[in-house]
């Protein structure tokens, strides 16, 4: 199984803290590789909210490529930040050789252009990096997104985070929400992408679980948005049919959980909104996920939520202290990083519930 | 020297023999009786015995006339196989055995210059069935636990109607939930994925379609299945248009349009819509052959409803007028739908062929969003009298048909938007959850199945030339017959029974094999869970091959 995590505080803090979080539940992963994404950037990103941060695993060359491009398509580099390197020959990691968080200011044809356009840019823009880096396994794009950072290791967590120097907080290197995901890589080969968090413009997801609809899922979405690919795991799925249903078709979040675990015909006629729901179910039956799951996802404005399959058949457990939030698979995660909480406070999500933290860290549980 | 009349028909051209002892009969007269195509006899037969009445031996020899039953050798009056005269016999007197070297059908149209007709069976054999290569093979343990199947939920519901894509749907948003204009959309029901398919009521006898409608209505009100019925060409008895139950029925208009001026005539007195309406352009077991209902089928009661006089009733292959795809949707587009005020889906059957796909392909982008279904019938299927001809050598297979469709439509990124239904020898080898299933692993959202609601009734006939007598209007159980007699053959509260039992059978089954892929809703197109130990056939329908 995967283990995954999501931290949400008021104030900024470090990724140690994520690491921790997912440390403790060593158990329940096999240690094959560790990712997370760091959102609503702190520290030495503070001051750059706006403007895109590419996020990007690669060699010496695709680097240059990637300069290239970006170079050639009008966007100016504005800040750069790699983490400082600590190499040992007993940590168990397969790093790239750079690992690069840059700050870009858009071409300025795009100046006065509307949001959406700038939107679209960014997804074409990462869309053809890894393409062409792609070609020459130069490189993994993981993001480029404004406020947003990616990173992706594969190896032991606890070495990723001592060769990425993580275990040691500071305050520059910190953000008010971050997700992460210790792996237990059972259905595909280690594949630097196929690691969660999935990010697409502002959406992030993972996963705890298999996928069953899997094909039905990726032949469909795949022909949905052009940001739709890779689908080098299962899980990649919910973030595109969450893009899909809040970003694309304008829906409220509500209708993620009625997309991908439709209610039972007998239920939704005792709805109110019953017939849309049908009419959902039969245009959306593509979407649908039947295999165990629990789902960890960010919008764009940083509510963070976490919905599970309709058979409930992995866990996922909330608790809140002191103005943190913190999601994870396991208890004994929350135990680690809000030991002062009130344990009996901690929320089980229910196979028909989507549990949702707001910016200002309410807690609202949506029943199906 | 007496000639050699090698050319007339004899016992030995038969393609079934009477195997007859006289010495177990008692010439009751119960097969003589029973046999409705007079293939039998009684006659007599001059016996040579020899007896001794004395204490001593001594033989003499006597010469006595026997009655005997006699096979009757004729093109006309011949032995189909069916066997009603041995399950009538109490002495186990007499039995049909089949004539491994037999040439009748030859003989038969060297004879009458005819083609040879028979019921709707495809008698060569062509080996094992393609769904029987297939094998569902994922099975979930611990990564994606599978289900129980006696006691988790399933949701198994298959679409019919016209599905738009979600960016289509005409939502409003009001206090944060989404209204839907249901009233601007096409026509969707969602019905069982295995509905009864089209039989017409002239084909069958009144009583086994009757059978099948009480089946259906029973299994809906009682059971709580929602399954559907087809009527089948010819329309349906004004009694059932007013009635409640039409809902559970699908109307059916064939290329010959009968019975539709009834049903048009009846609308104002309806209480329910029809369930749908299905236009048959082709049948996959005859494909290009078209309906026959001869004169004789042609019952008092048909005339009635069909509004025709006692005649043969000819469907031609074709819909007079409709030779294109684009007229076929403008059909439904501007008549049945139009008809039923667009509240009621409207589907369309055709056979499989080489040009399936270009066929639904067409219809994916027709412009109005008004094609229901899409119904694809391929060889095997088909329950009605045609040549032999037709029924042995025309027709496609429906397995990669069905799949290509699929296909055709993901790659469009438009699966489901008209729901694909797959027939065709479904339940053939008696088990059509497990036909069923794969049909819609591979990428249908239901099949229909009608060959098999006959074999529930009690049919004798099988895909070895025994009886297939459903185009003579004899059927010996009363099932393909309008004849009085053999019509009360049929007992129909055991044949709605069987029906609803199978069904029941099929909905447990069904579940017997969702649970283990970890489904709980139907796995259309999930042709990840299916594997193949035939290379060829993994290849044609893109699933795993596993050796």
């Amino acid at each position: 199984m995967c283990r995954i995590g999501a931290i949400k505080s008021t104030d900024y803090f470090h990724p140690s803290k994520a690491l921790l979080l997912m440390r403790s539940q060593q158990k329940g992963h096999d240690n094959s590789g560790f990712a997370m994404v760091m959102q609503d950037l702190g520290g030495r990103f503070a001051d750059y909210k706006d403007l895109p941060i590419l996020s990007m695993a690669c060699s010496d060359r695709g680097m240059a490529i990637a300069e290239d491009i970006l170079h050639k398509e009008g966007f100016v580099r504005v800040m750069q930040w790699s983490p400082e390197i600590n190499f040992r020959d007993e940590l168990n990691i397969e790093p790239m050789p750079n690992y690069v968080f840059q700050v870009f200011q858009y071409p300025r044809s795009f100046k006065y252009a509307p949001q959406e356009e700038k939107e679209e840019l960014l997804v074409d823009m990462r869309l053809r990096l890894r393409s062409v880096l792609e070609e020459s396994d130069d490189g993994y794009v993981y993001s480029f997104w404004p406020d947003v950072l990616t990173l992706k290791e594969i190896g032991d967590p606890q070495d990723i985070g001592t060769y990425f120097g993580l275990w040691k907080e500071d305050n520059d290197f910190t953000a008010k929400v971050i997700t992460a995901q210790c792996r237990q890589n059972t259905n595909y080969d280690i594949v630097r992408y196929a690691a969660h968090p999935f990010f697409l413009q502002g959406y992030t997801a993972l996963a705890n679980g298999e996928n069953t609809f899997y094909e039905k899922n990726k032949n469909f979405q795949k022909g949905l948005y052009k940001g739709y690919l890779g689908f080098e795991s299962d899980s990649q799925c919910f973030l595109y049919t969450l893009h899909y249903i809040h970003k694309i078709l304008k829906w409220p979040l509500e209708y993620y959980k009625h997309a991908i675990t439709p209610l039972p015909f007998e239920d939704m006629s005792k709805r109110e909104d019953g017939e849309a729901l049908r009419y959902i179910r039969s245009s959306l039956s593509n979407l649908e996920i039947n295999g165990p799951n629990t789902i960890i996802g960010v919008l764009p404005d940083g509510t963070l939520f976490n919905t599970c399959d309709a058979k409930k058949l992995r866990p996922t457990v909330i608790g809140k202290h002191n103005g943190t939030v913190v999601m994870t698979s396991e208890v004994s995660g929350i135990n680690e990083v809000l030991p002062g909480r009130n344990w009996e406070e901690d929320i089980y999500t229910n196979e028909r519930e989507t549990v949702v933290i707001t910016n200002n860290l309410e807690v609202q549980r949506w029943q199906q | 020297m007496a000639t050699m009349r090698v050319n007339e028909i004899s016992r030995d051209d038969l393609d079934w023999q009477i195997n007859y002892s006289s010495d177990r009969c008692t010439m009751c007269g119960s097969c003589v009786a029973a046999c409705p195509f007079e293939a039998i006899e009684a006659g007599m037969e001059k016996r040579r015995k020899v007896v001794s009445d004395y204490l001593t031996p001594e033989p003499k020899v006597e010469f006595k006339a026997v009655p005997v039953i006699k096979q009757k050798v004729d093109v006309y009056k011949f032995c189909r196989g069916c066997g009603v005269c041995e399950r009538v016999c109490p002495n186990t007197a007499i039995k049909p055995v089949r004539n491994e070297d037999a040439r009748f059908t030859i003989k038969y149209r060297g004879m009458l210059a005819d083609p040879f007709k028979r019921g709707g069976r495809a008698n060569l054999s062509t080996g094992v069935r393609t769904l029987d290569k297939i094998r569902v093979g994922r099975i979930s343990q611990m990564t994606d636990p599978s289900l129980d199947a006696s006691r988790h939920t399933f949701d198994m519901l298959a679409p019919f109607g016209r599905i738009l894509p979600a960016d289509e749907l005409p939502f409003t948003l009001e206090n944060g939930r989404l209204k839907i204009d249901s009233s601007v959309l096409p026509p969707m029901n969602w019905i069982y994925p295995v509905i009864i398919g089209d039989m017409s009521i002239g084909a069958l006898s009144w009583r086994m379609w009757e059978a099948m409608a009480i089946a259906t209505a029973y299994l809906n009100e009682e059971c709580g299945l929602p399954v559907r019925m087809c009527s089948g060409e010819g329309g349906v008895p004004i009694r059932l248009l007013k009635s409640r139950f039409l809902k559970y029925t699908i109307l059916q208009i064939a290329s010959g349009h009968f019975g539709w001026n009834r049903i048009i005539n009846s609308m104002p007195y309806m209480q329910e819509l029809p369930g749908g309406v299905l236009i048959k352009i082709g049948q996959g077991a005859k494909p290009g052959d078209g309906g026959l209902l001869q004169a004789k089928k042609v019952a008092s009661h048909i005339q009635e409803i069909r509004g025709v006089p006692k005649t043969d009733l000819l469907s031609p292959p074709n819909h007079q007028g409709l030779y294109s795809i684009e007229e076929s949707v403008q059909k439904m587009f501007l008549t049945f739908n139009s008809a039923f005020k667009f509240k009621v889906p409207v589907a369309i059957k055709v056979a499989a062929s080489a040009t399936s796909v270009s066929v639904y392909n067409n219809l994916l982008r027709d412009p109005y969003n008004i094609v229901g279904g899409f119904f694809l019938d391929g060889i095997l299927g088909g329950t009605g009298a045609a040549n032999e001809v037709s029924l042995d050598h025309t027709g496609h297979p429906i397995v990669s048909k069905l799949r290509d469709c699929y296909l055709a439509a993901t790659h469009q990124g438009k699966q489901s938007q008209i729901p694909l239904w797959g027939a065709g020898g479904l339940g053939q080898t008696g088990n059509l959850a497990a036909d069923a299933f794969k049909m819609i692993a591979l990428g249908a959202n239901g099949v229909f199945t009608g060959k098999l609601m006959l074999q529930l009734a009690g049919c004798v006939g099988n895909d070895h030339g025994k009886c297939n007598a459903c185009n003579t209007g004899l059927c010996p159980v009363g099932i393909t017959t309008q004849n009085p007699t053999l019509v009360k053959r049929l007992d129909i509260d055991r044949v709605a029974e069987n029906i609803v039992n199978y069904f029941l059978s099929v909905d447990s089954e069904l579940k017997k094999l969702l649970a283990p892929i970890g489904n709980s809703s139907l796995p259309v197109g999930r042709s990840d869970c299916l594997i193949s130990e035939d290379k060829a056939v993994a290849d044609r329908l893109q699933i795993q091959y596993a050796c």
